[in-house]
């Protein structure tokens, strides 16, 4: 199958390429970029006029709830989300059930995965089994299964001595670590940011310190151990500041913030709307400044959709016993798209957030158009609107802070190793 | 299945009525006023020989109480009654670890039995909004529900009953200086209170706690926060205590009822740094020798009592309003 892309505006945040121009893709590989490699007969024409083309988007962390959660979501549902929302390429947590602790479901799981038309899928393992914080995985076994990273999804791993251990053991192999930071005895039953809204709403609040105690202790514990560490979903002002001095004094350490992170605050909770219980805490504006400001500048690697599909028998309870978790894969590029605006950042250092740079923290070649490289692509309409509807979202969750809100940024087409997976002509 | 807004204050229809009591935030002082002034001939009724009058006849009031109380449930039942509804008590006992089944589920049965109002307890803050939403997106509108204590959150009718308390002793809400002592992390009582005081134009609200028991951001609700008991009821015209519940009593959040009663408790001694005529409140049930001594508790200068016989009347009031012939 051979493809030409024409008319498009190509931003590749990797070259830092923002101009017209064509690609030409050849047996799902990209065999030309602006110019028509010599002799090229296209099999099919892709019209981009008025498009951006640019590498399919990479997130670093989307819930496909296979295996276990099937009445949540199932894999099918969550691809097609995938390939709507011009996400290529995606890394799942491993909080399944059973968790992703064993080589054998890790394989079942990319075999699963392994169809034309759905996103390359990077599991993440289990750092201890059933996340329970008290004995190793096998490492090894799991990466060889095709685990990139390392981690324990919302589950802390309480006692220090076995996380000191466990980030010693993956740093033996050169193992990621991917870890959220929050400490459990100050998020103990908090359901919402320890502010303002919990005081009115009384609600049980988590502090911005349960989150700083546990970057102190992580990044203490990668100076001892040497452990590349990727500090996932960051939610506050004071904890970015501390990982941009531990940068400072030479320790290397990647992290990334959520879309609802980037655009939300713990006013959305309104009353009681447990769209807005998310975890960790959405937090104060003056949190979320910091964050949408670390992001433009590269502080922050990465922005993930934490896609985390929600029945709606889960969401439909009072605030504090709804299941946290919001819909995200089809609202990656839409939000992406809204900060840039809001922040008047160039495209192409907004797109290497959700393309190149998460890329560069899953260690795969890819999220980049240069010519050889697998021809996973986003061609999206910057001008048309996406409106956030349940009858407009793929993905089989449906629960969403963003619910009702319309947002630039529509996918024409998403191509997979320059296989059509989502064609938004017929779509929409 | 569509969830409404819940970005809105839901309790106000469209004219801007009260067709639930969900909270006292937001609600315009006059809306307050309105539920005061409705009260104050229905405490007659309880004194005349049939004490009934047939607002509510022919209605349905369903108790929905998924929290244990004895008191706050008599005193819906009493004031339904005497407006002449059918009432129906149901008590709910749902540990989170024992669900079945959910609470949206009771409450599509019970409007199936042609409710007209539900009077809800529940643990969870927030919990009421949830069933007031799901009426109004399934066009059950006409259901009305009211909040008799939402987890930590909002306890409006005891806010009200407090308010028809001090106005019935102090007549003018815009001189005074009210402190609220005790768990005020805990209470949805102390919030309600919060709201209520500022929105009638209080121009002083105190609150007295030690940290442990104080919410982050509470000063932001309008009020002074005092650690120190004795300079917070320096000059006050009314006192209102919280229930320290038994739990917290003891354990990371203070270490003892004794020491607790020492810094925290109403003596006499503590109350005479009040205004000699202020007068003291308290929510009930009272821990006597914790949060109070028997000798305020039973002294000239409380007013508990009259606070349990005026409550019957606001909350005859608030459903008379809401769902009145």
């Amino acid at each position: 199958m051979k493809i030409h892309i024409k008319n498009g505006r190509l931003i590749d945040p990797a070259s830092k390429t923002d101009r017209p121009l064509d690609v030409f893709i050849a047996a799902g590989r990209i065999v030309g970029v602006g110019d028509a490699p010599a002799g090229f007969e296209p099999n099919s024409v892709l019209d981009a006029t008025d498009c951006i083309v640019c590498p399919g988007l990479i997130d670093l962390s989307a819930r496909l709830r296979e295996p276990g959660f099937e009445y949540k979501a199932t894999l099918e549902s969550e691809m097609a989300a995938a390939a709507a929302g011009g996400v290529t390429r995606l890394a799942c947590p491993p909080d399944t059930d059973p968790v992703l602790d064993e080589p054998g479901l890790v394989e079942m799981l990319s075999h699963r995965a392994r169809l034309p038309e759905f996103a390359h899928v990077h599991p993440v393992g289990a750092l201890t089994r059933q996340l329970a914080g008290k004995e190793l995985t096998e490492m090894a076994e799991l990466t060889e299964a095709g685990c990139v990273a390392f981690g324990q999804a919302n589950q802390a791993i309480v006692d220090t001595q076995v996380l000191l251990r466990a980030m010693m053991y993956a740093a033996t192999f050169g193992f990621p670590v991917w870890l959220q930071a929050q400490d459990p005895f100050l998020a103990k039953k908090g359901v919402a940011h320890d502010g303002e809204v919990a005081a009115r709403l009384g609600l049980a609040g988590i502090p911005v310190a349960a989150e700083t105690i546990a970057i102190a202790t992580l990044l203490h514990l990668v100076r001892e151990t040497g452990v590349r560490l990727h500090l996932r979903r960051l939610s506050s002002a004071a904890g970015l500041e501390m990982i941009i001095a531990a940068r400072a004094a030479g320790i290397d350490v990647s992290c990334e913030v959520t879309i609802n992170h980037l655009h939300l605050t713990d006013q959305s909770i309104g009353f009681f709307d447990a769209h807005a219980r998310i975890e960790p805490p959405l937090r104060g504006t003056r949190d979320r400044d910091a964050l949408r400001a670390g992001l433009a500048s590269g502080a922050i690697d990465a922005l993930i959709s934490d896609h985390t599909p929600v029945d709606d028998d889960a969401k439909q309870m009072p605030f504090e016993e709804a299941e946290a978790g919001a819909t995200g894969l089809e609202l990656l590029l839409p939000l992406t798209l809204k900060w840039a605006r809001e922040m008047q950042l160039p495209l192409v250092t907004a797109l290497a957030r959700v393309t190149s740079d998460p890329a560069r923290i899953l260690g795969v070649k890819a999220g980049r158009l240069t010519q050889g490289a697998a021809a996973d692509i986003c061609v999206f309409d910057p001008a048309a609107d996406f409106v956030v509807s349940r009858e407009n979202l793929r993905s089989q969750g449906k629960n969403t802070p963003f619910l009702g809100m319309v947002f630039p940024g529509r996918v024409r087409y998403t191509l997979i190793d320059g296989h059509m997976a989502f064609d938004g002509s017929l779509a929409w | 299945m569509n969830f409404m807004a819940a970005s809105g204050n839901p309790q106000l229809n469209k004219h801007g009525e009260l067709n639930h009591l969900l909270t006292i935030e937001g609600l315009p002082r006059e809306v307050l006023e309105r539920i005061l002034d409705t009260a104050a001939p229905f405490t007659e009724v309880a004194e005349r020989e049939v004490k009934k009058v047939p607002l509510l006849r022919g209605k349905s009031v369903f108790n929905l109480f998924f929290e244990n109380s004895t008191r706050t449930r008599t005193t819906f039942e009493i004031a339904a009654k005497r407006l002449s509804a059918d009432v129906i008590n149901l008590n709910i006992n749902t540990s989170s670890a024992n669900k079945g089944e959910t609470l949206l589920d009771t409450a599509d049965n019970l409007a199936a039995m042609q409710a007209d109002m539900f009077v809800v307890r529940h643990a969870s803050s927030g919990a009421p909004y949830l069933i007031a939403r799901h009426m109004a997106a399934t066009g059950r509108d006409h259901i009305h529900v009211v909040n008799a204590g939402d987890g930590r959150h909002a306890h409006p009718t005891q806010g009200l009953l407090d308010m028809y308390t001090i106005r019935h002793y102090k007549k003018d809400f815009s001189q005074l200086t009210v402190a609220i002592v005790g768990d005020v992390l805990h209470s949805r009582v102390a919030r309600s209170q919060i709201h209520a005081l500022t929105t009638l134009g209080v121009p002083e609200v105190r609150v007295i706690a030690p940290k442990t028991l104080l919410p982050t951001g509470i000063e932001r609700l309008g009020v002074r926060v005092f650690n120190d008991m004795r300079e917070g009821l320096r000059g006050v015209d009314v006192v209102m205590m919280l229930r320290l519940q038994n739990e917290r009593m003891q354990g990371a959040l203070l270490p003892s009822t004794q020491e607790y009663f020492k810094s925290y408790g109403l003596t006499p001694e503590k109350l005479a740094l009040a205004k000699p005529d202020a007068i003291v409140m308290h929510p009930g049930p009272m821990n006597r020798g914790v949060e109070i001594d028997s000798a305020v508790a039973d002294g000239g200068q409380a007013v508990i009592l009259p606070q349990v016989t005026f409550g019957i009347a606001v909350r005859m009031a608030v459903m008379a309003m809401l769902a009145g012939n």
